[in-house]
């Protein structure tokens, strides 16, 4: 191996790392506001960039009608909570506050996709249309499967968590079929970095990546609904006392989280062929990242994942059929310097 | 926070206990097992006993994870993994060196075994859900690993695996591995039933609520919890086992992450409260599986692995609808025996020596206990006596329970000294404190809600037996066990719950729950008793049991430091108060001298300015 060779791997590992990163960045997200391990991470990914490919092809893609369908139970539920609530002054107007409030949104974004879909927009256009279907999935998520589990133990809500991700997957086959897809990409420049070669995509992953960093800083440190949701993070009664509702804290950071997976989809889909169940394995090392990140802290989940990137390009050139059995053992060191480091943790 | 369960078993309801019961359960238990015995005999089609092979199949290592999940609170997903292991070892064992199955069983077991002995102790040290995360990661990692080796035959596998055979017995059709996978699936239930029904089978139940209480008993949690880890991966070895010699060939496909979930969600259905929710779940899920793929094509018109969108819908409604499972239905149809009472000739359990009245049985000298600025408690002296009960008042926040927490090694000190018999015992782990005769209740009640009264209390005996988890799969702990049982019954008679031994603890009365509380404290056969507000809860006549109890255990020579807020009650038995205020001792004397102490109405009060 000469230096170029290595340049290339680090270069690569580092753009894989970075996506690893935001999915990283997602899971401590939600599971430090919610406690919920939400494996199905990485479907989101799956859903964005496949999306997308089937805006390119002129199709309307399936997750509009997961949108509809799902944002309509969610109205049903809320629907029923409220008749089933004593009569009360004002309940027709509440009724429909509550559907203008459901069910608007979602229609308005089916009816822009299914308009949008056969007329070939520019794919800029196509990746904003993707990004509006499937960020708003993340909340109807919480909604339809958490909200009312809440308050379950960690095991519990990670058990549930596991049947969203079979749910999800099952879908994405049903929507997109076995066919891998590989997107075109968003801007088509290279430029020379020595002997390196840099896509205007491998730049726009860092960018993402950095601005990401730099946003929940900023979103966490300076702002109010920041503070609100890691107030619900340490405390849930507490914050609740305080007027800060955890549902809407759990809703907040899953459409977070659906927007981060849809983005990182888009980011990659250029870069790589995008399977069905290609965001599984993707958000798994994400998740190993957030996991050496101890679950709460975002710079040591991203720098976690940049290493996990790095180690898999490299793996992956000297035993390229066990790149992803190396990637996967290295939750064994990065368990066992954990609990060098946690040595002793009750929990109840 | 409510430290109780874990919820994933709820409660059971106090169902009717009717004499009969007990035998009704028996005949349907020897029916069931009639019918497996008749089956292949019948003209049954081959493909119901190809069907029920799997079944058997998987319930075995469903039996696994209902002891790893439903009972000790822990969770795998790389149980595939496992069931892979066992197969892939006997594989290269018998196809690729033609060595006898029986070899390849053993080697199974042990690969297994170490792999587990290598992921439980990095995971299980650490909160609760790191071990699903690694076990997802590391099944993953080695299905990779099965697939893309040369010597394993990569994804197509290892074939031509011969049949199992006993001498001139061969297990080579499907009706003949039927009785071969039941014989083992039987086997598994019972040693898993018998297991629960047992010491060990008390210390893995504690698990789930917490390793504080279940550590103040004496049971050393980590061991345990490897221990049960290490156990489940085994049920999954003997599974993949007998898979790969009644598919006669081993491939990676079907030990893959997707069927590590699977069996998790067997057990989820099934019934995570009872070794038979395992059975149950294994049944449904594959008899569910065979009907969706009937189903599903004709309702999607397309092909493809879509059942596993109805599978992922039916364990998120059972988690948040039906969270006991399919199994607690069915066993709410027949009445609940009543344990049978088979202790009464039972040997006593050994009796440590005691100290002599009078001695200092527990001193702690300059007590310190910080977090962060804060000094909880603040170079406290403490001492209590054989023969003798100290009182420790205070108002709320005085650091009472904190002071407990020290003396019993559930926190550790920032400074001073414990010493226990004259020994040195701070920096202990509470189990060992525990081991040298110190007994304990909490503040808030630590038990396991829907265990029987009868069996939380012979928890508290936990360190007067030995019998681990082989002795007790293979009943050989039963006389222990009686033993065991027949401490727990005298002490419960002790505190007046003679009534309640075989209700769930989770049913008693907040009061009555602290009583118990007492009497598994007393299990333990201590020399120091520390009771945290054991009146709390308890009606005006119970408290006046409560202190003739007390003044009894006294007159045994037992040193009991007590807090309580009931001041009639602290008043009428204790021998010397200590009043803390603030983290620090405010004074110490016999209870008329604190009544009489202007400090102590100042502080519980407060001054005139």
């Amino acid at each position: 191996m000469d230096l170029t060779i290595a340049g290339v791997l680090t270069l690569d590992g580092l753009t894989n790392g970075a996506i690893y990163a935001l999915l990283g960045i997602a899971t401590v997200l939600i599971f430090t506001v919610t406690r919920i391990l939400f494996i199905p991470q990485g479907e989101f990914v799956a859903f964005g960039a496949l999306t997308l490919a089937l805006f390119q092809t002129g199709q309307v893609p399936g997750t509009v009608w997961l949108l509809l369908v799902a944002a309509a139970a969610a109205f049903l539920l809320d629907l029923y909570a409220l008749l089933r609530a004593p009569r009360a002054a004002g309940r027709a107007a509440a009724i429909c506050r509550l559907a203008a409030s459901q069910l608007a949104v979602p229609i308005l974004i089916a009816a822009l996709a299914i308009w949008a879909a056969p007329r070939g927009l520019p794919i800029l256009a196509q990746g904003l249309l993707t990004l509006l279907i499937i960020t708003p999935l993340g909340p109807l998520t919480y909604r339809l499967v958490y909200q009312s589990i809440a308050e379950a133990s960690v095991l519990v809500l990670l058990i549930v968590s596991v049947g969203v991700h079979f749910v999800l997957l099952g879908l994405a086959l049903f929507f997109f079929g076995a066919e891998g897809f590989r997107n075109p990409p968003f801007v088509d420049a290279r430029y020379a970095l020595g002997p390196l070669n840099l896509s205007g995509q491998v730049i726009g992953i860092f960018v993402v990546f950095i601005l990401l960093m730099v946003m929940l800083r900023l979103f966490f440190g300076r702002t109010l609904y920041g503070k609100a949701l890691r107030a619900t993070a340490v405390n849930r009664l507490g914050a609740r006392l305080l007027a800060i509702s955890a549902d809407s804290a759990g809703k907040l950071a899953f459409a977070m989280a659906a927007f981060i997976g849809a983005l990182s989809g888009l980011l990659i889909g250029s870069t790589t062929t995008v399977f069905y169940d290609s965001g599984f394995l993707i958000g798994l090392k994400g998740f190993i990242a957030a996991v050496g990140g101890g679950l709460a802290s975002y710079p040591a989940t991203a720098v976690g994942a940049l290493l996990l990137g790095v180690a898999e390009s490299f793996g992956s050139f000297w035993a390229s059929s066990l790149k992803e059995a190396i990637v996967f053992t290295l939750i064994l060191p990065v368990l066992l310097w954990r609990s060098l480091y946690t040595p002793h943790h009750e929990e109840h | 926070m409510k430290p109780t369960s874990d919820t994933l078993r709820a409660l059971p309801a106090q169902s009717a206990r009717r004499p009969g019961a007990s035998m009704a359960r028996t005949a349907i238990f020897a029916l069931f097992v009639a019918a497996l015995v008749a089956l292949p005999l019948l003209p049954v089609p081959e493909f119901w006993i190809t069907q029920l092979n799997y079944i058997g199949l998987y319930a075995i290592v469903v039996v696994g994870v209902v002891l790893l999940t439903g009972m000790a609170g822990l969770t795998s997903f790389g149980q595939a993994a496992f069931v892979g292991l066992g197969a892939y070892a006997t594989g290269v064992l018998t196809a690729t060196y033609g060595l006898s199955p029986w070899l390849g069983l053993l080697a199974g077991l042990a690969v297994s075994a170490c792999a587990a002995l290598l992921i439980g102790p990095l995971t299980l040290r650490m909160s609760g859900h790191y071990l699903p995360v690694a076990t997802i990661a590391w099944g993953l990692a080695l299905f990779y690993i099965m697939s893309s080796i040369e010597f394993l035959g990569k994804y197509d596998g290892l074939m031509g695996v011969p049949p199992v055979s006993i001498g001139a017995l061969v297990f080579d059709t499907g009706r003949s591995q039927f009785y071969l996978i039941w014989a083992f699936a039987l086997a598994a239930t019972l040693a898993a039933l018998w297991l629960l029904d047992s010491r060990t089978g008390r210390a893995i139940r504690a698990l789930r609520e917490g390793s504080v209480m279940a550590e103040a008993m004496g049971v050393h949690t980590l061991r345990y919890k490897i221990g049960v880890f290490v156990l489940a991966a085994l049920f999954a070895a003997v599974s993949g086992w007998l898979y790969a010699h009644f598919q006669r060939s081993v491939n990676p496909s079907p030990f893959g992450l997707n069927m590590g979930i699977q069996y998790l969600f067997m057990a989820v259905l099934g019934g995570m409260g009872s070794v038979w929710g395992a059975l149950t779940g294994a049944a449904a899920v594959k008899l569910i599986e065979d009907q969706l793929q009937v189903w599903i094509p004709a309702l999607l018109g397309r092909t493809g692995s879509f059942e596993v969108i109805a599978f992922g819908i039916i364990l998120v409604l059972v988690l948040k609808y039906a969270r006991q499972g399919i199994w607690s239905f069915l066993d709410g149809l027949v009445p609940r025996p009543r344990r049978k009472r088979d202790w009464a000739e039972a040997a006593p359990l050994p009796v440590r020596p005691k100290p002599r009245r009078g001695a200092v049985v527990l001193e702690g000298t300059g007590l310190r206990r910080q977090f962060g600025g804060l000094v909880a408690v603040n170079d406290v002296d403490l001492a209590v006596r054989a023969g003798d009960i100290v009182g420790l008042i205070g108002p709320n926040g005085a650091g009472k329970s904190t002071t407990f927490h020290l003396l019993s090694g559930v926190l550790a000190l920032t400074a001073g000294e414990i010493r226990l018999h004259g020994q040195r015992v701070d920096g202990l782990p509470s189990r060992v404190i525990a081991s040298r005769g110190l007994a304990r209740t909490f503040q808030h009640v630590k038990m396991i809600p829907d265990m029987s009264v009868l069996e939380n209390v012979a928890l508290g005996a936990h360190l007067r037996g030995g019998a681990g988890a082989l002795r007790s799969m293979l009943r050989l702990d039963r006389a222990q066990e009686r033993s065991l049982l027949k401490e727990a019954e005298a002490q419960l008679m002790r505190v007046g719950l003679g009534e309640h031994l075989h209700e769930p603890a989770g049913n008693l009365a907040m009061g009555l729950q602290r009583l118990m509380e007492i009497a598994r404290a007393l299990c333990s056969d201590p020399a120091v008793l520390l009771l945290d507000e054991p009146a709390a809860g308890l009606r005006h006549f119970e408290k006046q049991a409560l202190a003739k109890v007390l003044r009894q255990l006294r007159d045994e020579g037992m040193g009991i430091l007590l807090v309580e807020h009931d001041m009639d009650l602290m008043m009428s038995v204790a021998d010397r108060i200590v009043v803390m205020e603030f983290g620090t001792r405010l004074m110490e004397g016999t209870p008329a001298e604190v009544r009489a102490s202007p400090a102590v109405r100042a502080a519980y009060l407060g001054t005139e300015h």
